[in-house]
């Protein structure tokens, strides 16, 4: 007992010391990260001369944000699930589809790039691309006398924004699902060979429920990752697509939605929503380790 | 493995990289048609010869390198701090440097502009410098989840008690025992960090156009939206750096591997 | 006929041939051991027998059919693997259920087969368990089971005890053997654990770069190794350099005193080999030959005390039982030494 608190005493006196070791840190961070952020959402529940009120949070069901909402939502759900889906058959077929081993670093690297080059570069080399004069749209018009445009497709769009966001989801998703494909054992597949199952009973019953957390949470992060994107958008489209991250840089700008607080509240929707997203990653990423010990 | 296997494979592989190298040469492709009729470089002439560009390009350049030193005399002794002396708080400090993934960049800054105005009790964007050193703290929280962990992941692989108390017993003080042991033996890790943190600043755009700053990002936003082949010119050269930078983290992790090799 | 034969089993990875001829017939429900160095082979047999991995050349049949050109889900083969291998999203109930499950077999039968071989190794509290939540032995345990569950006609072990810990890898030990009786599977045992082999097998097969060098009971192999690479490998020797004296006889010399083997030998010098226990303290009734020698060292393990004594600058090994009466000598004291010369393994000559 007597030792025990004489370490305890120690300890609290040491304290205050160790804490000026880190200082600078929680300093900075407190700063420049917690204090914008809580501004934020303070400023949410805040009324013009400072009151609280649910009034923002209200008012975000009016007007053009509530479609902002809906269309951000649906381009961070799209271009995730096909990020994932994508950046899985990728992968798969990288670790278990008999590539040559070869090619695995070059991927990972490239991946590692791409999943990097986001923001206004990757929208010009998209509207190169499949823009009105793109390499590929200019090609298909002439050369196959297919009219992208008169078939309804428009890089300004829904799906032109996702082709684009998926630019930088597969390759983020090729490098957080590999190590969790390199986890699934050789043994496991045999152990289910020999006890008489076939390759997709193999894949139903052990390896993507083995692998089913970290695709959610990967699945999550990807769409935080759309979700925040703001420079691809922007430089993409311009202000001619109603997203969030779009109305939330033009009422920084220049409130455009005529009310200061409206923005706080906004912006809180946005940390909402990635707030839910990461917090689905990590749950599920902390379930996926527990079991691949 | 049965043929099934490999042919589904290799088709998978084959329409990723259709994917991912269209644009890519669609980009270069597009930069080059600038004269009529023949490919030139003259895009990337008119680019490079442009003061605009030149003075965003200096100014993110620089932003960057004072955002690397930043974050390196931040990260790596709080990492180091941490690791020696409160392994108990590491969860919640690798927690909070991963917040920056969590929340958007764009409600940081616009947290920011709301705390740090000119009427606020730190008028940081009164002056310009107060807006760059603004800035600058900007890239560096966005840059770090990255240093963090990739300092941290080196601490790792060396015995930091031990070497602490050796260069102690020796007569060092902490300056000398982070500049002269600890330092050295996460180079690789910090070097890593750092191409990260050029890769990211370069190209920031969203931070840098609400602050006002004459950064390369907004400079390549406004340029693609009144000309045609320079912002493709730009990317080319923006996507270089970035390989650049991936490929130095590459070559620093390769060559750690083999001057460790031999203890 | 035997239940599983083996003929002319030939592998190569490139031009690395890595198992070489090899035959082997085993009768229904007898237990042999694959026993050999890291790296000889073994596991690239088993394999092959299993499925993962197809002959370059050779016929494995099991119950008289032909199975090479069979898949690994067609074979009715158990197997448990080093690792265990046990599924880390499946309780240890389902671990032990999935072979059953996919062969489509109705949920009654297979909660029935699941408690019994629960039951058969032990563990009928922890079906609701994870298999994280088990220690090595019980996972290993968890994995047997789920091999034998679906009544497979061959169990293959990989290994299965390397990963434990020495307490926990006896007493696995003696429950593989006394369930592989209980249920009379025919068995193959995969190991690099001499002790292993013998204690647990009918037969085993003593293999060395990619050959299978002898085939044979634990004491034919222990007390008869047909090769040198056997008499080193299974067991621990003395060596003793030796002169032939009369090759037809068998009659050696050792230092200075003669020895007739009683078999015989071929001319000039030979290398003979003893077993520690071959040799013993003192002059004993039955024993032909007397070694001078000074003890060395001498290490108490209990029951057991192991002794080193110099014979004309060799080390001897050779052990005596512990008792209350008779302590050991200590080091440094001159003894003799008897062995029986007919007992001597020869291993090499030149
Ligand atoms: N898939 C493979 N490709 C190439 N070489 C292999 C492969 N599997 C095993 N080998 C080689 O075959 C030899 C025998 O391996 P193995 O059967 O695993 O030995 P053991 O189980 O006796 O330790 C080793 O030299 C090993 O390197
Ligand atoms: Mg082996």
């Amino acid at each position: 007992m007597q030792p025990e608190q004489g370490t305890r005493r120690g300890a609290l006196r040491r304290l205050p010391l160790v804490w000026v070791g880190i200082a600078p840190f929680v300093l900075f961070v407190t700063l420049f990260l917690i204090l914008p952020t809580l501004k934020i959402v303070i400023g949410a529940f805040q009324a013009g001369d400072g009151s609280f009120t649910l009034q923002n949070i209200r008012d975000l069901a009016t007007g053009s944000i509530p479609a902002a909402f809906w269309i951000s939502i649906k381009i961070s759900v799209a271009s995730a699930l096909l990020g994932c889906a994508i950046g899985f058959a990728m992968a798969a077929a990288m670790i278990l589809g008999g590539l040559p081993a070869a090619i695995r670093g070059p991927l990972l690297t490239f991946s590692g790039v791409a999943s990097n080059f986001a923001g206004v570069p990757l929208a010009f080399a998209f509207l190169a691309t499949l823009g009105p004069l793109g390499l590929v749209t200019v090609f298909l018009r002439t050369q196959l006398g297919i009219d992208l445009r008169a078939l309804g497709f428009n890089i300004l769009s829904f799906w032109g924004l996702t082709i684009t966001y998926l630019f930088f989801q597969i390759p983020l998703m090729i490098l957080i699902i590999t190590p969790a494909l390199d986890g699934l054992k050789r043994e496991w597949r045999e152990a289910a060979s020999v006890l008489g199952a076939t390759g997709p009973q193999y894949w139903r019953m052990v390896a993507l429920p083995i692998l089913f957390p970290s695709l959610l949470g990967t699945f999550a992060l990807l769409f935080a990752n759309a979700f925040g994107a703001v420079a691809t958008a922007i430089a993409l489209t311009g202000s001619s697509l109603n997203i969030v991250p779009i109305l939330l840089f033009a009422q920084i700008r220049g409130d455009v939605l005529g009310n200061p607080n409206l923005g706080f509240a906004l912006a809180f929707g946005m940390i909402v929503i990635t707030g839910i997203a990461n917090t689905i990653y990590i749950w599920l990423r902390a379930r996926s380790e527990r079991w691949l010990k | 493995m049965s043929l099934w296997t490999r042919l589904t494979a290799w088709l998978a592989l084959i329409f990723g990289l259709t994917y991912f190298l269209l644009p890519l040469i669609g980009m270069a492709e597009f930069s080059l048609k600038m004269r009529r009729g023949v490919y030139s470089l003259d895009a990337y002439a008119k680019v490079l010869g442009d003061p605009r560009f030149q003075e965003t390009f200096t100014y993110s350049v620089v932003m960057a390198l004072f955002t690397i030193a930043f974050g390196v005399l931040l990260v790596v002794p709080t990492a180091y701090w941490v690791r020696l002396k409160m392994p108990w708080a590491r969860p919640y400090v690798e927690f909070v440097t991963l917040l920056p993934l969590v929340i958007p960049a764009i409600v940081i800054v616009f947290g920011y502009i709301r705390l740090y105005n000119t009427s606020s009790w730190l008028p940081l964007t009164g002056t310009a410098m107060g807006t760059n050193v603004l800035l600058m703290f900007g890239y560096a929280t966005l840059a770090l989840p990255y240093m963090y962990r990739a300092v941290d992941t080196g601490l790792r692989t060396i015995d930091v008690a031990t070497l602490t108390e050796a260069a102690q017993s020796l007569g060092a003080g902490w300056i000398t025992v982070l500049g002269r042991v600890i330092l050295p033996n996460v180079l690789v890790a910090v070097l890593s960090g750092a191409f990260l943190t050029f890769a990211i600043v370069i190209g920031e755009f969203t931070m840098a156009a609400l602050l006002n700053r004459p950064a390369f990002g907004p400079y390549l936003q406004v340029l693609g939206a009144n000309r045609a082949y320079e912002p493709a010119a730009l990317s080319v050269i923006a996507f270089a750096i970035t390989w650049a930078c991936m490929g130095l983290i590459q070559l620093a992790t390769h060559l750690s591997k083999h001057t460790k090799a031999p203890r | 006929m035997s239940f599983l034969t083996i003929e002319h089993l030939e592998k190569s990875f490139g031009a690395n041939r890595v198992v070489k001829d090899f035959n082997l017939g085993i009768e229904k429900g007898e237990f042999v051991s694959l026993l050999g160095p890291s790296g000889c082979g073994k596991t690239t047999v088993l394999r092959m027998v299993a499925g993962f991995e197809t002959p370059s050349t050779g016929r494995i049949a099991i119950g008289g059919k032909d199975v090479v050109d069979l898949r690994p889900n067609q074979r009715n083969i158990g197997m448990v693997f080093q690792s265990y291998a046990l599924f880390p999203n499946l309780t240890v109930a389902d671990n032990i259920g999935f072979g059953l499950k996919v062969a489509g077999k109705p949920r009654a039968e297979r909660t029935a087969r699941v408690q019994e071989m629960l039951k058969l190794i032990g563990l009928s509290e922890l079906g609701d368990r994870y298999p994280f939540q088990l220690s090595g032995g019980q996972q290993q345990r968890v994995a047997l089971a789920r091999a034998l569950a679906p009544s497979p006609h061959v169990l293959l072990l990989d290994e299965p005890l390397s990963a434990l810990d020495a307490k926990v890898r006896v007493s696995l030990r003696n429950e593989i053997r006394a369930i592989q009786k209980k249920l009379g599977i025919t068995t193959i045992f995969v190991t690099h654990d001499q002790e292993e082999a013998l204690s647990m097998s009918d037969r085993i097969v003593v293999m060395h770069g990619g050959i299978a060098e002898q085939v044979g009971t634990p004491f034919e192999v222990y007390n008869r190794p047909a090769t040198k690479f056997v008499a080193n490998f299974v067991g621990m020797l003395n060596t003793l350099s030796a002169e032939v004296i009369d090759a037809a006889t068998g009659r050696v010399r050792i230092g200075g005193t003669e020895a007739t083997l009683r078999r015989p030998l071929p001319e000039g010098k030979v290398m003979l080999a003893a077993r520690p226990e071959m040799i013993s303290l003192g002059l004993q009734p039955g024993r032909d030959t007397v070694l001078d020698g000074t003890i060395t060292s001498v290490d108490f393990f209990g029951s057991v005390i192991r002794l080193r004594a110099r014979v004309d600058g060799s080390d001897l090994a050779f052990d005596m039982f512990n008792t209350t009466e008779e302590p050991p000598p200590a080091p440094g004291t001159d003894v003799r030494l008897s062995l029986l010369a007919s007992d001597l393994l020869l291993i090499g000559e030149n």
